[in-house]
C-alpha cells in the first residue's frame, strides 16, 4: 500500500495563496490564444479595438502584477485529497482559507464576499469563505483546482431540469436562451460551462468546473465535443459580440461536462464565464 | 477619437451620438449597488445626500485595492443594469452621465430621454488597462462599505463608447 505522506499546513497555504494570486495576474496561454485569434477574424473596427484593449490588458496585469478585472470573484476549489495524506501542524480546510486570506490581502485582490446574503450583506474583508468542493481519491497527493470567476458572469447562469424527452435539442435550447438572455452584460466574448446529467446541484458544479477547464480541449466522448462546436458556431452567430457592440466573438470557448443521470431526469446547468476566464491547477 | 471634458453640459450631451468612441477627461464620482441603495433610501426618505448628484458623471466600479505607487486598482466597470431600479431617481436629481456596462432598463432609458443623460460603456474586464486613466482616488462618503465607498475620480482621456445617447438610441446588441 502507499506509504503515508505528511504534509505541513503552512506549504497548503502558500500553494493555495500563489495558486490565487497567479491566476488573477496571469491569463492562461488558451484565452490569450483564443482573443488573438478572434481580433484576426473581427471584421469590424468596434470589435477589433475591444479586443485591442483585452489583450493589452493582459500584458499589463502580466507586467504589473496586477489583478486583470477587479471583479477577482469568490474563490473556488475543487480538490481531489488523497487519502493518505496526513496534514501536520492545523487543518486543511483553516490552511486552504488562510491561503485564500493572504493571496487577497497581501496580492491587493478586491474583497468581493459579504457575510449574510440577504440581511446583513457586511463584506467579510479578507475574500473568505471560499468554496471548498473535495474529493476523496487514492494516493497520497492533494490536486487543487481553482477558479476566481466575477459575478457579472455568474448572475447570468441558469439551472433547468429538463426531462429525457427533450432530448439534445432541449439542451441546446436551454443553453441559446441562457447565452441569449445574458446578452451584452456577461463581459463577451464569454466561455460557456455547462453540467448535464446527476442531480440538480451535481449539474451546476460540473458546470462550474467546465469553466475552469482550458478552452483548447474538448469532451472525450466525440458526440459531446462536436456538440461543443456546433453550439459555439451558434452562439458566435448571434451577433453580441465583445462587449455586446456587435461581432461574430460572442463566445471563445463552449465546455461541456457530463455525468450519469436518474431515468426520469436530464438536469442541465449553464454557467457563464466572462473572457478573463481565470483558472489554475496545482498538485501538493 | 472624440475628447470631451467634464462636466458635461447639456450641449456636449446633445452632440454624443450612440456608437462614438471618446476619451473622457474630467472629475466622476464612483458608486455601486449598496452606494445606490444607500443613496435611493435617502432620496426616498427626503434626506440630504452626502454628495451632489447634480451635474456629475456617476462611474459604477468597485476598484480592486491600489499597490503601492498606484492611484487606484485595477478598476472597470461593472454590470450597469443592477443599479436600474435605483436610476431614474438619481436622475431626477440632476445626474448627466453614467459609465457602466450591458444593457439598461426601459424605465432608465426613458428616464435619460426625460432628463437629457448619456449613457457610456468602459469595457468590462479591461481594468488594468483602464485604472491608467484614473490619475488620483478619494473616497466621498461610505468608507465602511470598502470597494463599495462613493470615491471621486480624476480621469485623463478615459476610454469609453457612448451606448445609450440623450435621444434613447443604443448600439447595443438585442
Amino acid at each position: 500500500m502507499m506509504q503515508v505522506r505528511s504534509i505541513d499546513a503552512a506549504q497548503i497555504t502558500e500553494a493555495v495563496k500563489k495558486l490565487f494570486m497567479d491566476m488573477n495576474y496571469f491569463i492562461g496561454n488558451d484565452i490569450l490564444d483564443a482573443l488573438r485569434a478572434a481580433r484576426e477574424n473581427e471584421p469590424s473596427a468596434t470589435a477589433q479595438n475591444v479586443l485591442d484593449q483585452l489583450i493589452e490588458n493582459h500584458q499589463i496585469a502580466r507586467e504589473e502584477e496586477v489583478p486583470i478585472c477587479q471583479d477577482t470573484g469568490m474563490a473556488v476549489l475543487f480538490v481531489e485529497y488523497g487519502e493518505r495524506v496526513v496534514i501536520e501542524n492545523g487543518s486543511f480546510e483553516q490552511a486552504v482559507q488562510e491561503g485564500v486570506r493572504r493571496a487577497y490581502i497581501d496580492g491587493y485582490l478586491r474583497k468581493s464576499v459579504v457575510d449574510d446574503p440577504v440581511f446583513d450583506r457586511v463584506n467579510t474583508k479578507d475574500n473568505t469563505p471560499a468554496l471548498i468542493y473535495t474529493t476523496i481519491v487514492e494516493g497520497n497527493q492533494i490536486r487543487i483546482l481553482g477558479g476566481c470567476k466575477g459575478f457579472g458572469s455568474e448572475n447570468m447562469s441558469a439551472v433547468k431540469m429538463l426531462t429525457p424527452s427533450a432530448g439534445v435539442e432541449g439542451v441546446k435550447q436551454f443553453i441559446m436562451d441562457t447565452v441569449k438572455y445574458a446578452g451584452p452584460n456577461p463581459c463577451p466574448p464569454i466561455v460557456v460551462g455547462v453540467g448535464i446529467g446527476g442531480t440538480f446541484e451535481k449539474a451546476a458544479m460540473l458546470a462550474k468546473k467546465a469553466t475552469l477547464r482550458p478552452i483548447n480541449t474538448s469532451h472525450p466522448d466525440q458526440r459531446y465535443a462536436a456538440l461543443e462546436n456546433e453550439l459555439l458556431e451558434a452562439i458566435n452567430k448571434m451577433g453580441f459580440g465583445p462587449a455586446g457592440l456587435g461581432g461574430v466573438t460572442t463566445a471563445l470557448g463552449v465546455n461541456i461536462e457530463t455525468c450519469p443521470t436518474h431515468i426520469a431526469g436530464m438536469p442541465v446547468a449553464v454557467n457563464i464565464c466572462c473572457h478573463a476566464a481565470r483558472h489554475k491547477e496545482t498538485v501538493i | 477619437m472624440k475628447k470631451i471634458t467634464l462636466p458635461l453640459t447639456d450641449e456636449v450631451i446633445r452632440e454624443l451620438h450612440a456608437g462614438e468612441s471618446v476619451l473622457i477627461t474630467g472629475s466622476v464620482i464612483t458608486g455601486r449597488d449598496a452606494a445606490h441603495k444607500r443613496l435611493y433610501e435617502l432620496i426616498e426618505q427626503g434626506r440630504e445626500l452626502p454628495v451632489k448628484l447634480d451635474g456629475e458623471v456617476i462611474y459604477y466600479v468597485g476598484p480592486a485595492p491600489a499597490k503601492p505607487g498606484h492611484a487606484v486598482g485595477p478598476a472597470g466597470p461593472t454590470s450597469s443594469y443592477r443599479m436600474d431600479k435605483y436610476t431614474p431617481a438619481l436622475l431626477d436629481r440632476g445626474l448627466k452621465g453614467m459609465i457602466g456596462k450591458g444593457a439598461r432598463s426601459q424605465e432608465v432609458i426613458d428616464s435619460m430621454v426625460k432628463n437629457g443623460v448619456v449613457y457610456f460603456a468602459a469595457i468590462g474586464g479591461a481594468a488594468a488597462l483602464i485604472s491608467r486613466s484614473i490619475k488620483s482616488a478619494e473616497i466621498l462618503a461610505y468608507e465602511d462599505l470598502g470597494t463599495e465607498a462613493i470615491y471621486r475620480f480624476e480621469v485623463e482621456d478615459f476610454p469609453a463608447i457612448v451606448v445609450i445617447d440623450s435621444y434613447g438610441e443604443s448600439v447595443l446588441v438585442k
